[in-house]
């Protein structure tokens, strides 16, 4: 197979809000490619820069310096040309209140260009494939959440782009519908959609990333297939140890460390230390959460505790 | 990319007409805040509504074209669905132009219940029809425009009505709607020629009932002015403030 031209390149992006030397800074120096077809995964806590990274590849925010090539364009020159291939779903599902499901789609779709005799049947397509038929007439107010974030999706893929930008698609969402919006989301790398995804949930990055960047304050830390990355955590190893904790119940407790029989060892240490029994020792696969703690040396906790009042 | 802007003014005026301005509530009261001026001034002063119809008319159009206008924007920002238009292949000249036209179609629709008002009343000898419409169309772009940068200039819907009005109310007591500017002490009529409200009044003045054609085409003049001036510092500011 030729080795095609990323879909998204880019070098060095930074982008500093504020004074030069003293303002925030959003994106540190970011350099990363996205290849045709794969479900690219942006995953850090709040404030890590996602956002901006992709309101920068999109044009709605100019970048401090670096480049950034999307679909082989030049962002800085050809921007309206590459807003007409992508699509983009910002973290707030932001479609017309006031215009139905149907009248959004189609509304999308005439931004974009879209042929007036495609509108209407690939608005029908969407919709079904979104499992909206049901809400076609239905304003865009009154539909459910998850339903908002779906048709939100299906608005940003009317026209048919080569590359999606998803921002958090599923935060915020209940677990069913988080479910089948994940099931959609890996339906489009089967069409051949680039996809871009921002999260700050470690197992929908394992789920649904091919690649993954491990982004903390602007600066991507790791970024490797999720394989590759826990190939890179040293010693590649976590147990897993159950400890009574007194009147019938039991602690389990995750250890991640070089070696197995090191960890074995320090586990039988703890317990003794606190003068109770082990009961159970598992050797696990060390998860996408147990690198993401070795690789920034932020907690997993950052990151959880992060998922509910989330603003921008 | 002319073509990609053309289509975006066309369908994103549709889209606020559609979503915003052709509701129930806003026709109606877009349509009875210039009925009740009619008749409160009807009821006053019944001997000169010749006098008045240019005035109210004006005063429609800017009602009509600016009140919307201001909200629209403001509130499209808040909720993030201008961001939408923003990613969209259309530059933000256009997507502007756009917002502003929606203003300037609901500012035409409800002037025309107080224009076939005053022609039932008034009479249809000695329209200058051409001029009239001109008058019209301008006076609604430079309203509307005049809303879409009140708008761009705020955070909060609520702010874009307060600061709507701080331009609007000098306008309706400075613009000759009820008294003649000719009739101001000459510095209030410095200060009413810096207002756009006086110029359409004026226009519409002698589209309807006659006068000096050339102060008409001046008039024509400026209100295009205020329109170029209101749009591009909107594009200046809402730039500004995305970036």
């Amino acid at each position: 197979m030729p080795d095609p031209v990323p879909v998204i390149q880019v070098s060095d992006l930074t982008k500093r809000y504020g004074p030069s030397e003293s303002g925030l800074l959003a994106v540190d120096h970011i350099s990363f490619q996205v290849h045709q077809g794969e479900v690219f995964g942006f995953l850090g806590p709040n404030g890590a820069g996602k956002t901006t990274t992709i309101r920068l590849l999109a044009g709605l925010a100019e970048p401090t310096a670096g480049q950034a090539q999307v679909l082989g364009l030049d962002r800085s020159q050809h921007l309206p040309q590459i807003k007409k291939r992508i699509g983009v779903v910002p973290e707030a599902s932001n479609l017309y209140d006031e215009l139905t499901a149907f009248d959004n789609l189609v509304f999308s779709m005439q931004l974009y260009g879209v042929p007036r005799h495609e509108r209407a049947p690939r608005a029908e397509e969407l919709l079904a494939r979104f499992r909206l038929a049901e809400k076609r007439d239905v304003p865009f107010a009154k539909l459910s959440r998850g339903m908002k974030r779906a048709l939100t999706i299906a608005a940003a893929l009317a026209h048919r782009p080569a590359l999606l930008f998803l921002d958090e698609p599923t935060t915020g969402l209940d677990v069913l519908s988080a479910r089948s919006l994940r099931q959609m989301i890996a339906g489009l790398r089967d069409e051949g959609v680039t996809v871009f995804l921002t999260t700050h949930y470690l197992e929908e990055a394992e789920r649904l990333c091919d690649r993954i960047a491990l982004l903390v304050r602007g600066r991507i830390v790791a970024l490797d297939t999720l394989a590759g990355l826990k190939a890179q955590v040293q010693g590649a190893a976590a147990v897993e140890v159950t400890i009574e904790e007194g009147n019938g119940r039991a602690e389990t407790r995750r250890l991640v460390g070089e070696e197995p029989a090191s960890l074995v060892r320090e586990a039988m240490a703890l317990a003794e230390s606190e003068g109770r029994r082990l009961l159970a020792i598992h050797t696990v696969q060390p998860t996408l959460e147990d690198v993401f703690v070795q690789l920034t040396g932020l907690s997993a906790e950052v990151m959880q505790a992060e998922k509910g009042g989330k603003g921008k | 990319m002319v073509s990609d802007d053309l289509r975006g003014i066309w369908y994103i005026m549709l889209k606020d007409l559609r979503a915003y301005y052709f509701k129930p509530p806003n026709v109606s009261w877009g349509i009875l805040l210039p009925l009740a001026f009619v008749l409160a001034f009807s009821i006053r002063d019944p001997g000169n509504l010749e006098g008045l119809a240019p005035g109210l008319l004006a005063l429609t159009l800017l009602f009509g074209a600016s009140s919307m206008e201001a909200i629209v924007i403001t509130f499209e920002r808040r909720v993030g669905a201008l961001e939408r238009l923003l990613l969209a292949p259309v530059r933000l000249p256009a997507l502007l132009a756009g917002k502003i036209l929606g203003g300037v179609v609901f500012g035409l629709v409800t002037a025309l219940v107080v224009l076939l008002l005053a022609l039932l009343l008034l009479g249809l000898s000695g329209i200058n029809w051409l001029l009239l419409l001109l008058a019209m169309v301008l006076s609604a772009a430079a309203f509307s425009a005049l809303g879409a940068l009140v708008s761009v200039a705020v955070k909060e819907v609520f702010e874009a009505q307060t600061l709507a009005n701080v331009f609007r109310f000098p306008m309706m007591f400075l613009g000759g709607v009820f008294v003649p500017v000719a009739s101001f002490p000459p510095w209030l009529q410095v200060a009413a020629r810096l207002l756009p409200l006086t110029y359409s009044v004026e226009a519409l003045g002698v589209a309807l009932t006659g006068g000096s054609s050339a102060t008409a085409i001046l008039d024509l003049g400026v209100l295009g002015a205020f329109t170029v001036v209101f749009f591009g510092l909107a594009t200046w500011a809402l730039t500004r403030r995305l970036a």
